[in-house]
Order: C-alpha cells, then structure tokens, then sequence
C-alpha cells in the first residue's frame, strides 16, 4: 500500500463511521453542530495519530498477554494531554463536547487501529494511518454535523440563513439517529456500488 | 426539587414526615435516569452495544444484567477512588487513566470471581463481560456521577438506574429488531441504516418522558 493510499484509504474505503461502523457514540453525541463534530474529530485524529506512533515504537517491547492494558494506558495518557489542552485553549468546545471528551479513551477506532495497525506497522505507517483514519472520521462527523445543523437550526458553522423556521428535531436527539442512518444509506448507494 | 404534579399522599407523607426529601431525590434521580434522560436514547452513550447485541431480546437482557451488575460495582470504586485519592492529593487530572483501569480490571476480577462461586451466573453473563470494558457508559457514568457530585447512595442508584434505562431501551430494541428481520428492506438500508433510524423513532417515543420530573 503506497503512503498515499494510508492517507485516502479512511475517506472512504474504510471510512470509520460509514465503512467500519465504529466509535459511534461521539459520533451521535457531539455532531448537534457542524463545527462541534469537527472539534471531537480533530480531537480524535491528534490522539490517534500520536498513540498510533507511541504504539508502534513500543510493539517489540511489550509482552503480547498485557498489550491491551498498555495500549489503554497510552491512549488515556493522550487523551488527558488532549483534555487539558482543550481546556486551556478551547473552553468553549471543551465545555460543549462535555463527557465525550474523557470518553475517547474508549472509542473503539483509537484501540481499534492501535490493535489491527501500529502494533503491526513502522512508525511512520502508522502515523500516515492515524491521518487517514482521522481524516475520514473528521469529515464524517462534520458531514452529520453540518446536515443536523442546517435542518435542524437553519444554520451552518454558526452562520444562520433561515433561523427559527427549521424543526428542532434535528438538533434533539431522535435527528442523531435520523441523520446518521439516512447519510448512511447514501453512503451505501453512492460508494458500495 | 420535583415538579408540581405529585400526588396528595407523596405530600401529606411529606408533611407527616413519613416520606423524606432524600426519598423524593432519589425518586427523581431514579426516573429521570431511566426514562427522562435515558441513557442510550438521549445521552448516546453506549451505543456500539446497543447497535451490536440487539439482534435478540434474550441476549440483550444478559447484556443489561451484565451491566447493571459492573455499573454498580464501578460507581462505588470510582466515587471512593475520587473521593479518597483524586481529590486529597490533587490529582483530578489523572481521572480518566484511574478510571478506565479501574473499570477495566474490576470487569475481569468480575469474570474471575462468578466463573468461581456462581458458574450459573457466569454462564448467563460471561460473554458480554468482556465487551463492557469498552461500553463507553460504564465509564461515562461513572464521570457524570462525580460531575454532579453525588453522595455514595445517589450514585450507586444512579447508576443502577442508567444501567436500567440501557437493558429497557436494548431490549425494546431487540424486540423491534427481530420483527425488522422479517421485513422486505431495501437494499440500501439493510443492517445497520434502518436499526439507526429505527433507534430514532424509539428515541422520539423517549422524548415523550421529557419534565416528567425535574433532573436534580
């Protein structure tokens, strides 16, 4: 697989969320906005790319029967690089992601890539890889993000063309499942042909 | 603390003292996490299970056994641990390592111990107990819980009680599912698509509890 092909293959030949269907928690959680999807995105590429590396560069001296805990221990050591960051810099997105910060530990891409990548890939394989990966799940989550912002606030990135006459829906909770589903099924009509 | 519509007897129960205002708390903590802000349908937490076990409605109550049993368990260790060691020695920020290690090594001590003293038990819900060290509400909970900064009690019923409102909504879940494997969907949609926008449906159906009570 040439270097390039890592980087494209996470748009969509294994897109995270419309291709593998994995860490769908954030992805319904936070995309209430366009630009709230893009901020756990980029959050979620800077810790897998920098686990991906770590991960790799410790493959050879970890014991096989306790690398999952270790590769849960980088990540969560990430994550709370990533968190405090956020907070100092971003109060803003910090305080509108919430929860789902902290929960990143957990999003099954980052263990996910850790398991079936890095821990078989160089080091700069498996930084390409954590660009691709987290390149396609950015877009995807700022696609759902963008889509429930438009439908459901008449807005987008917070510039707002038609506010007050959308229905809310979209923004509440049921328009995450909506929105996820249907840009799926396009996914599935579009791509998988 | 609760709305308005409580029944006379909750409060001449109140009056005479016979029903305190911890009781009616909880009662407000227990439904608002069960049904107002239940939480897969309207937190979206823990969804990889709730999109991935659903498939059959007994394999889902053995999931939301299973987790109710690991959420009760990890919200008295994390509150403890928060409680006793983050916070007297200043360490907060270590809360997500703590934490997921935590989960992660009590769910195999779990494992561990039923496989010994309840081979039964361990029958039932060995196989879903790997899989929830990753069920991001367990570790989500356990967050939440020290954020609104609960007492012991209010906690482990907290959790009890979003670990009930997961299995209810995973189990009418499966019970649609199971009716959808019948049906003539489109292509397209088939699998995960037409579940998504299922789960929408049910979530509006959710949405149906909002002020039911007031969320503490």
């Amino acid at each position: 697989m040439s270097k390039l092909q890592l980087i494209t293959k996470g748009i969509v030949k294994e897109n995270p969320t419309f291709a593998l269907i994995l860490g769908m928690c954030p992805t319904l959680g936070v995309t209430s906005s366009a630009i709230n999807g893009m901020g756990m995105g980029v959050a979620t590429m800077a810790v897998l790319i920098m686990s991906n590396m770590v991960i790799s560069m410790i493959k050879n001296i970890v014991p096989d029967k306790v690398r999952i805990p270790v590769f849960i221990v980088v990540i969560a050591s990430f994550v709370t690089i990533i968190e405090m960051l956020m907070k100092a810099y971003v109060p803003a997105l910090y305080a509108s992601l919430g929860v789902f910060i902290p929960l990143i530990v957990v999003n099954c891409i980052i263990l996910g890539r850790a398991e079936a990548f890095a821990s078989k890939n160089g080091l700069v394989d498996s930084a390409l890889d954590g660009i691709g990966i987290g390149l396609g799940f950015t877009l995807s989550l700022t696609a759902i993000g963008a889509m429930r912002e438009i439908l459901g606030a008449g807005s987008i990135f917070g510039f707002s063309f038609a506010p007050g006459v959308m229905p809310l829906l979209f923004i509440l909770a049921p328009g995450g499942f909506f929105a996820l589903g249907y840009l799926m099924v396009l996914f599935n009509k579009v791509a998988k042909r | 603390m609760v709305e308005t519509n409580i029944s006379k007897e909750v409060i001449q129960g109140f009056v005479d003292g016979t029903i305190s205002v911890e009781a009616i708390t909880l009662f407000a903590v227990v439904i608002g996490a069960i049904f107002v802000n239940n939480v897969v349908l309207s937190q979206f937490l823990g969804i990889c299970p709730f999109l991935g076990v659903s498939s059959k409605v007994d394999t889902s109550l053995g999931m939301g056994m299973a987790v109710t049993f690991v959420m009760a368990l990890s919200s008295i260790v994390t509150w403890a641990l928060q409680r006793y060691i983050l916070v007297p020695f200043g360490i907060e920020y270590m809360q997500t390592i703590v934490f997921i290690l935590v989960i992660a090594a009590l769910v195999q001590m779990v494992e561990i111990v039923l496989k010994k003293v309840s081979p039964s038990l361990y029958q039932a819900l060995g196989i879903f107990l790997p899989l929830i060290t990753t069920n991001c509400a367990v570790l989500g909970v356990a967050i939440i819980a020290v954020q609104k900064d609960f007492d012991l009690l209010t906690s482990v019923i907290y959790s009890v009680s979003i670990a009930i409102g997961f299995a209810i909504a995973l189990v009418l879940f499966a019970g649609i599912r199971e009716r959808l494997e019948t049906e003539d969907v489109p292509q397209a949609m088939r699998g995960v698509p037409i579940a998504l926008i299922t789960a929408g449906l049910l979530a509006m159906a959710f949405m149906g509890f909002a002020n039911v009570v007031q969320l503490p």
